[in-house]
């Protein structure tokens, strides 16, 4: 049953041939012998219960394409009654008492929420070795990081320990857990989906999406995901499309953008023969191929770690030991309390995020960082509104290369230098996919798509085109 | 461009964060590197350049200034890590 994209799933419920039940229970066994370290919280009797909730459905013909399908809800959107932790030892204790709209959302469609999947601490990381929860395994290779910082929710999708997951995304943390694992993840454009209740880390720059085998799946998923919502100030007002109606439109005349900028240095050279092995495929299917230029492409990443920093600096300052997670023992005063819940309970790389922020935001450097990063981040997005009149999509590599050994980046800059090709997406807002396309030492490639605003469907619809042509999505890690 | 322990224990303090002697060598060195990456920026040319505060360019959606929670304090509070009396609370701040 695992091996089975929802889309199969969902008529496998329809026709009988198992039970939302069955099929919860499968994955929860799946996950019981898994040793990848996946998920934070189990949520075993919630996951029996809203099974048998579906299945009742499914008998009385009131299902949805999506009723009793279970999935892993990454640990950074609030669940009522259920641990959120978001990867941290300040939220270890936190029960949320409400739900992220997403999770409403997930709940309204029918889905089976098997538990919360691991990911880097307020996802602030690429490798999801910053987990107070421990590192997430790579499903092909355990010696290897699964990326992050949605780590857990890809290791379970490409595992086949649930048959989607949820992530976000602030600085490519679905697209390069989703490229390192060989799975199919979804950016969309900031302000598609609600960022209410879900766990702040830099709030112009996060958005949430599917983590799925294939883009039909994500177009499954985006469908209930995305919307208006009047809790948060910054989702847009822009209609819900049926994210599934373009699947199998035609790609032919279709122009792809290659930015010179995303194959220089650094790139490794068998991720891309893999990234021009894609191309090449979509060519063969009628697309055509024109060089693009990105010129200021190189600052995101100085960009992205003032701006991503400034902005943790002040939503992390909520985090201070009085209304709820974490609190030191027996503190001698109130800054004593502050100080020491603080100090005790952040990670590294968090504590180093918030004072760069803190830094950058102070007086006398302000407009020297954070100021100068926020002009330089309309000069990148200015760079792709060019782009964008002369192609359909941009094309090119996710990450400069393969998934990397555990423990073998010890240097946050070179932990971040490796965000390079993601990076840009978020400071412009734009959606962003990545979709299986090779493999190279035998660890997947993925291969990334930069559409323009509000063009998920047509990423969704030249993703799908694209998986009807090659079999990446279908490959399999061995069971571990 | 070079922080200092003594700044980087400042900047710590500033962000209500007490780090080991250990924690400020390690972050001095981190910082250093980090606000070396963050200085490519003076190469570009943004003059002119109006600063991007929204990736949509939009401006903050307003609703009407009308009570739409409902009190939820005890829920809430039940999670604190310490309450009394319907308050959070915290070490005696004023005699």
């Amino acid at each position: 049953m695992h091996t089975k994209t929802i889309a199969q799933l969902s008529q496998g419920l329809k026709d009988k041939e198992f039970s939302s039940v069955e099929l919860t229970q499968h994955y929860l066994n799946r996950i019981n012998q898994s040793q990848l370290n996946a998920f934070i919280t189990v949520t075993d009797d919630l996951a029996m219960k809203q099974a048998q909730a579906a299945d009742e459905k499914i008998a009385s013909n009131n299902a949805n394409i999506l009723t009793g399908i279970p999935y892993a809800h990454k640990d950074i959107f609030c669940t009522q009654g259920v641990k959120t932790s978001a990867g941290s030892k300040m939220l270890d204790n936190f029960i949320s008492p409400y739900d992220a709209t997403v999770s409403h959302q997930l709940n309204n469609a029918d889905l089976v929420m098997l538990g919360k999947s691991n990911m880097d601490e307020f996802a602030m990381g690429s490798s999801n070795e910053n987990s107070y929860y421990g590192s997430v395994k790579n499903p092909w290779d355990v010696t290897k990081i699964p990326g992050g910082s949605s780590g857990g929710s890809a290791a379970a999708v490409a595992a086949r320990l649930s048959a989607f997951a949820t992530g976000t995304d602030t600085g490519g943390s679905i697209r390069q857990p989703a490229s390192l694992c060989g799975i199919t993840g979804l950016k969309p454009t900031y302000g598609r989906v609600s960022r209410y209740g879900m766990i702040a880390y830099a709030s112009s720059l996060d958005q949430a999406g599917p983590m799925t085998q294939t883009a039909e799946d994500a177009a499954l998923v985006l469908n209930v995901m995305s919307g208006f919502d009047e809790k948060d100030s910054t989702s847009a007002e822009q209609d819900v499309q049926d994210y599934t109606a373009n699947l199998n439109d035609s790609i032919k005349g279709l122009t792809i953008g290659l930015p010179k900028e995303f194959f220089s240095e650094g790139l490794d050279n068998e991720v891309a023969d893999n990234v021009m092995a894609a191309v090449k495929e979509f060519e063969a299917m009628g697309a055509t191929v024109k060089e693009v230029s990105l010129p200021n492409s190189a600052y995101a990443i100085p960009t992205y770690y003032i701006v991503a920093p400034c902005e943790c600096s002040s939503n992390l300052s909520r985090l201070d030991g009085v209304r709820y997670g974490y609190r030191c023992e027996e503190p001698k005063d109130l800054e004593d309390l502050y100080l020491r819940s603080r100090s005790e309970a952040f990670g590294e790389e968090v504590k180093r995020r918030i004072m760069i922020g803190a830094y950058a935001l102070s007086a006398g450097y302000y407009d020297a960082f954070y100021l100068k990063a926020q002009k330089t981040r309309h000069l990148i997005s200015d760079d792709f509104k060019k782009a964008f009149e002369n192609v359909d999509v941009i094309m090119g590599p996710v990450s400069p290369t393969t998934a990397f050994d555990l423990g073998s980046v010890k240097d946050p800059v070179s932990m971040y230098l490796a965000d390079i090709y993601t990076l840009s997406a978020n400071l412009a807002g734009l959606p962003g996919m990545s979709i299986p396309a090779g493999f190279a030492q035998n660890l997947p490639v993925g291969l990334q798509l930069i559409g323009n605003y509000w063009s998920e469907s047509k990423l969704l619809n030249i993703a799908h085109q694209f998986q009807q042509q090659t079999d990446w999505h279908q490959k399999m890690p061995q069971e571990n | 461009m070079s922080l200092s322990e003594e700044q980087v224990g400042q900047i710590a303090y500033l962000a209500r964060l007490s780090l080991s002697k250990k924690e400020l060598e390690s972050n001095t060195k981190d910082l250093n590197n980090i606000l070396n990456l963050a200085e490519q920026l003076a190469q570009v040319d943004t003059h002119d350049v109006e600063p991007m505060a929204h990736p949509l360019h939009m401006s903050q959606r307003l609703r009407t200034d009308e009570v739409t929670e409902k009190d939820q304090s005890t829920l809430f509070q039940s999670i604190a890590p310490k309450t009394g009396k319907d308050h959070y609370l915290v070490p005696t701040v004023i005699e």
